[in-house]
């Protein structure tokens, strides 16, 4: 394929560059020490080369203050190291405020990708340049790991939770998805591309892909389908709370203790609502383990995060229980 | 022989003939000489998985071997390279040889347990090669749950129970080493005197011993899940899969540094034995080997920086990363001060004890790289990992066990080895090395995936570059193979002590007589005291 050998990966995203600056710090350290060791042992060992199978060095005791500032000093440098790589994992682990959600569902041997407004892909994600990008992954069956060696970002996927990650892009391209824990069979064959595009582009994509509903609508006909209006009433007086307001609310617990109501906790409390009981309620509500899918686990989640999101000034309606809601647009259409 | 005229001196070797007085016996020597044929065996079998992978990666397409078998081939390269080859490398074959004799002992504290534990890990091996030949094992030596327990359609029981009763070969043998340390030194010798081959495995078998259980837990976890649907790691059946990675690594990562730590050792007794200077900072070397026992069990989460543990555990586990390269760093910077203004031999052990510091060098800083949060997280699961584990056991551990192995063969085999072919097989071996494994830090940042049966096609430069060298290693590896198999009928018989070196082990005759010493030595003088040794040799010469 090319005529050179690439030593170097793109950069294409908000934290590349930070990630091949401390790179190269490393880099820089390391390659100092290695060159001061090497030549040392090369100039020692040429220097006092045995001459004579007599010979007795005069012998010295260690040296306290050396032990002292090759402990000390070494020390030092990797505490830089260190904040320096927190640094940028703290920050990798703080997504934007306003970052598109993506979801992303992984299975042997495929990604799935589902878009806000309803797109779905296959080991192919397009997304908009300049534009921060959330990731809320889960998998189907064993764990498996996101990453797009462009941006310089990894993140496991493990069954039974969410995990989350974020990337702004910064390039318009195509770049590489490896599935990064070993996975079973076609472990190597679980790879897609992520797709930059420029905004303009980017609308054109999903215009031009439009799906039948997006995914809080498809939340939506779950939920009623599945009875769970029945006792989770929009106006609170339901046996269940009510879900109106809940994504991003802090939930007060039966046992006392206090969450922030982000998507493990939707789901934990679809599969296990036992784990965490709203204090004031009882624990009458079964599980749905096996008895929902991820996929449609996640279109659940993002109904109820629509519920819940007040800051684009959506008004549930209450009294909509038994009924399928009717949704305003979303963005992006 | 000509040499058989006259009548042959008594020693270990010639004590007892037969298969039974090897099978049955209780003495440390010979229990070391079935372990290094035992770990032999494995290293080769090992190296054979391991050049079929690298056949595999010169083609980006997969087309010599099915992604199944791929699969199984990198697993069972590092089940038997790692449980089977480099743990009881240097601790159960040198060190049971001579760890006693170091100290003069006649023997380790418990001989019957020593043969016990050479039993364990026969049997243990035995499992593993059974699950190999059956099929074969597909979960990568680290058997991930969910997909070990629930997914994987092949001998993950077996391989696991091999492990399992291999790990109490290795607590044995932890445990024979303190008691013997404790107990069994010489009149005069303390734990000041003792030489820092006997510290670091001193240090290793409290890791063995400590740690090694975690491991049997984690497998008895393992079985439970896999075979009653017990659920533990599976979240299908209410566990947790990351619970696994951090039992795994509480064990796996302290055993990096039971396959480093001795080897540590050894480089100490080569460097200050070829320099004919005692190691500088001795105390600072010692002491270095017990912080790295102990802080390496704290360190195990910096495998799981993007498994979704907790972000502040990650903040934690890489702090805490940092203060273990610290004494690995001092005693980096001891060895080389301890050339300076020594008298420097470049006999075959040295080579390989320079490439053991140079590579190891590389090893440990790249360590730092990965310890280093936002870089961990773009290259962990690639190459750059398996380019920094691969310095460090390749390039660390075993150039240290090779340069051990040539510099203590004259002792357990009364032979020489040949010393140009030697000199040669080092710098193959580092030359091959470098070429085989420095590519793959490149290739891992570049973005290449561990564990990739098909590639793209970018990352084939760099891959070929890789086979090549790997090529050149296996040369370096096959010709002491070679050399020392020659040597036990053809190498020149050796003298009792033909490096000049202080220890114990070199003031008996080579071959050890049965019971090492022919008088109960005493010690009076500090590890590496060369003063003694050369006023000795010019008495004879």
């Amino acid at each position: 394929m090319g005529s050179k050998i690439p030593l170097f990966p793109v950069q294409a995203s908000t934290i590349s560059g930070d990630v091949d600056s401390l790179a190269l710090f490393l880099l820089a350290v390391a390659t100092f020490f290695t060159v001061v060791i090497f030549a040392c042992i090369f100039y020692f060992a040429i220097r006092y080369r045995r001459r004579s199978d007599r010979e007795l060095p005069h012998v010295q005791h260690g040296g306290m203050l050396l032990e002292i500032i090759w402990s000390v000093i070494p020390f030092g440098i990797t505490m830089v190291m260190f904040v320096w790589g927190a640094k940028l994992y703290y920050e990798e682990s703080r997504p934007p405020d306003n970052a598109m959600p993506i979801y992303v569902v992984a299975k042997q041997w495929m990604w799935k990708l589902e878009h806000l407004e309803g797109q779905r892909e296959i080991n192919e994600l397009h997304i908009p340049v300049g534009r921060a990008v959330k990731l809320t992954m889960t998998s189907e069956d064993v764990i498996h790991s996101f990453f797009v060696p462009a941006f310089r970002v990894k993140s496991d996927v493990v069954p039974g939770k969410y995990s989350t990650m974020w990337f702004t892009a910064t390039k318009t391209g195509r770049y590489h998805l490896f599935c990064a824990e070993f996975c079973g069979n076609r472990h190597s064959g679980m790879i897609g591309w992520i797709d930059v595009l420029s905004p303009q582009d980017y609308q054109n994509w999903l215009n031009s892909n439009p799906p039948p509903s997006t995914m809080a609508e498809n939340g939506s006909k779950l939920f009623n389908g599945m009875g769970c209006p029945a006792c989770h009433k929009a106006d609170g007086t339901g046996r269940c709370p009510s879900l109106v307001g809940l994504y991003g609310s802090t939930v007060h617990l039966a046992d006392g203790s206090t969450v922030v109501a982000d998507e493990a906790y939707i789901r934990e409390s679809i599969l296990r609502p036992q784990a965490k009981i709203v204090a004031g309620y009882g624990s009458m509500m079964p599980t749905y383990q096996g008895q929902v899918t991820e996929d449609d686990l996640t279109q659940l989640v993002e109904y109820i995060k629509w519920l819940g999101d007040k800051s684009e000034g959506k008004e549930p309606t209450p009294g909509t229980q038994g009924e399928p809601l009717s949704l305003p647009k979303l963005r992006g259409q | 022989m000509i040499t058989a005229a006259v009548t042959e001196r008594e020693h270990y070797l010639n004590q007892s003939y037969g298969l039974k007085s090897w099978l049955l016996t209780k003495d440390h020597k010979r229990i070391g000489l079935l372990y290094l044929f035992t770990v032999t065996l494995f290293f080769f079998l090992g190296g054979a998985f391991a050049t079929m992978i690298r056949i595999e990666l010169l083609s980006p397409t997969g087309n010599f071997v099915s992604s199944d078998t791929y699969n199984k081939l990198f697993t069972m390269h590092g089940v038997a390279m790692i449980f089977f080859f480099l743990i009881p490398s240097i601790p159960a074959t040198l060190g049971n040889f001579f760890l006693p004799m170091m100290i003069g002992a006649r023997d380790l504290a418990f001989p019957r347990i020593n043969l016990v534990s050479w039993y364990l890990l026969v049997i243990g091996g035995l499992f593993a090669l059974f699950a190999m030949l059956a099929g074969g094992v597909d979960t990568g030596w680290t058997f991930y749950t969910p997909y070990s327990t629930t997914y994987s359609n092949s001998w993950v029981i077996a391989t696991a129970l091999g492990i399992f009763i291999a790990g109490f070969s290795s607590i044995l043998t932890g445990l024979n080493f303190i008691v013997t340390v404790h107990r069994m030194r010489a009149p005069g010798m303390t734990w000041s005197r003792m030489p820092l081959f006997v510290w670091s495995t001193y240090a290793t078998s409290l890791i063995q011993v400590l740690g090694t259980p975690v491991l049997a837990v984690t497998i008895i976890l393992l079985f439970c899940e896999r075979v009653f649907h017990i659920g533990i790691f599976d979240p299908a059946l209410g566990g947790d899969p990351v619970l696994f990675q951090h039992l795994f690594w509480f064990y796996s990562h302290p055993a990096v540094y039971i396959m480093i730590l001795p080897a540590m050792g050894v480089i100490s007794e080569i460097v200050s034995v070829f320099s004919r200077k005692a190691i500088f900072g001795y105390h600072f070397v010692a002491y270095a080997s017990i912080a790295i026992a102990v802080l390496g069990f704290l360190v195990w989460g910096h495998h799981l920086f993007v498994a979704t543990q907790s972000v502040y555990a990650g903040l934690v586990f890489s702090f805490l990363s940092y203060f273990v390269a610290i004494p690995s760093a001092i005693k980096v910077f001891n060895w080389t001060a301890t050339l300076y203004k020594g008298s420097i031999s470049f006999a075959t052990p040295m080579l390989y004890a320079f490439g053991f510091i140079g590579l190891f060098t590389i090893g440990g800083l790249t360590g730092l790289f990965l310890a280093a949060l936002g870089f961990d997280v773009h290259v962990t699961d690639t190459y750059f990992v398996v380019a920094h584990f691969h310095y460090i056991m390749v390039g660390g551990a075993i150039m240290a066990y090779m340069g051990g192995l040539h510099y203590w063969w004259p002792k357990m085999t009364g032979r020489m080895y040949p010393e140009g072919w030697a000199k040669l097989s080092a710098l193959v071996v580092f030359l091959g090395f470098n070429l085989t494994f420095f590519p793959q830090f490149i290739l891992g940042y570049m973005g290449m995936p561990r564990r990739y049966h098909v590639y793209p096609d970018e990352f084939q430069v760099l891959h070929v570059l890789s086979t090549a060298g790997a090529s050149v290693l296996a040369v370096g590896y096959l010709m002491p193979m070679i050399y020392f198999v020659w040597s036990l009928k053809y190498g020149a018989m050796a003298p009792a002590n033909p490096w000049g070196a202080s220890g114990l082990e070199w003031k008996t005759p080579s071959p050890p007589p049965l019971h090492n010493f022919d008088q109960m030595p005493v010690v009076t003088t500090e590890a590496y005291d060369y003063s003694s040794v050369i006023g000795e040799e010019i008495q004879v010469g």
